[in-house]
């Protein structure tokens, strides 16, 4: 594109991200006394296996129905649901541990009216990560074979994006490199 | 549901910066190895988090009035806009900054280096841009400081940014740099960008806006993935 603008680039959120990206409700994507509030939660971990505790997994997802309350949905933009915000940011902890507490998101449409199963965007920051990684989490109680973003994986790396369910939430580990690495996306 | 027309915005410029990059050691077990999956632009892409004002106070916007007592350092006032890259302003978008103090050294607990920390100051700063995708805040120039990553590795001052504009595909982190650092040279963060996009990250003094007998001023810009949608200034928001 001729007019366009250069973008400005990415550079990484250091280790000290924790300094301005601080919120006191950032890890519940719903108000957590919600009573269908689920907790994600996992460990970061590197290509030696031993887990980052200096990054900040975000979430952004659809509302239990599959709608968005923003303008360039073009379904129309419906109000979030009462203590939903949709977004959810989680620092890792000593041990490597992040969690986020949101709501189910309804199925989705994609662009070809395909439904697709109930996911999260992810994104992944850290010291030694120049830009972001995104990756998805689907959840291991839904039909999320038949899903178009899925059915473009590699069939041996398609359980790296399902949450599975647990006792008190679900679980979603993310591996940024080496065996049982998380299927990353190009977006 | 039958076929949905959504915005598909442009991919990362060739100037994007890598995930590996061996000067800087950290890259090497947090990069992913295996190939990236296409993610087509759908309804949760093209959507993302509007953080509004609800985040933001206003002593957010002086990073030199947050406590008792103010901070100390060169007073500067950082402004620019938030853009996408068809030159379209981004309104009402959260900008959050951070940084380190006018002796390099961040208020957090990983940070030992021997340098002085300021009790006024804490490197935390929020804004909202305005309608025009306008952005202000007025802080201390940071000092440069050591790392580990080489023998004598400074990081040159720096402000880092972190941007969601409107879509989760426009989310982004960066850091703002001084104009002639001489530290560039040496620092592998800034020069993993290919040579010919670093100047995005650098801001420009701009003596017009600088207040006499108060502070100095830089100028930065901040660029986001567009839509590749011709832009006029008078255009129908709504329109293409």
């Amino acid at each position: 594109m001729v007019n366009s603008l250069p973008q400005t680039t990415s550079q990484t959120v250091g280790p000290y991200l924790a300094i301005g990206l601080t919120w006191p409700d950032a890890e519940h994507a719903v108000d957590p006394t919600h009573p269908d509030a689920i907790t994600i939660s996992g460990v970061l971990l590197d290509g030696a296996g031993e887990v980052v505790s200096d990054g900040m997994i975000e979430t952004w997802q659809a509302d239990p129905s599959g709608r968005f309350d923003h303008p360039d949905d073009p379904r129309g933009s419906v109000a979030a649901p009462a203590g939903f915000r949709a977004f959810g940011r989680s620092y890792t902890r000593p041990d490597g541990s992040w969690s986020i507490t949101t709501l189910r998101p309804g199925s989705v449409p994609d662009a070809h009216g395909v439904a697709q199963a109930p996911h999260l965007d992810v994104s992944v920051f850290a010291r030694g990560m120049l830009d972001r990684v995104v990756t998805r989490i689907y959840f291991s109680d839904d039909a999320h074979h038949t899903d178009p973003v899925m059915a473009t994986v590699p069939e041996a790396r398609r359980r790296t994006l399902v949450a599975t369910a647990t006792e008190s939430g679900y679980r979603f580990d993310i591996v940024l490199q080496g065996v049982n690495e998380t299927v990353f996306f190009d977006l | 549901m039958g076929r949905v027309n959504l915005p598909s915005y442009v991919p990362k410029d060739d100037g994007a910066t890598p995930l590996d990059y061996p000067d800087y050691r950290s890259t090497a077990l947090r990069h992913p190895k295996e190939p990236l999956v296409l993610l087509p632009q759908n309804l949760t892409e093209i959507t993302g988090p509007l953080l509004g004002s609800e985040r933001v106070r206003p002593e957010d916007a002086d990073l030199t009035l947050r406590h008792d007592g103010e901070a100390l350092g060169q007073r500067i006032i950082v402004s620019g806009r938030i853009l996408d890259s068809d030159g379209r302003p981004v309104p009402d978008t959260l900008v959050e900054i951070w940084q380190a103090n006018a002796a390099g050294r961040y208020r957090h607990g990983r940070d030992q280096w021997p340098a002085p920390l300021d009790p006024h100051f804490d490197g935390l700063g929020r804004v909202m841009t305005d309608s025009l995708g306008r952005y202000s805040f007025t802080s201390i120039k940071p000092g440069a400081y050591p790392w580990k990553n080489h023998h004598n590795a400074w990081r040159p001052a720096h402000i880092h940014f972190s941007l969601f504009g409107h879509a989760f595909t426009q989310r982004l982190v960066t850091q703002m740099y001084f104009p002639d650092d001489p530290l560039f040279f040496q620092d592998p963060i800034f020069n993993s960008v290919p040579q010919h996009a670093r100047h995005t990250m650098i801001s420009s003094f701009n003596l017009e806006r600088t207040q006499p007998e108060w502070a100095l001023a830089f100028d930065f810009d901040i660029v986001l993935r567009g839509t590749g949608a011709t832009y006029f200034e008078s255009e129908d928001p709504d329109g293409e």
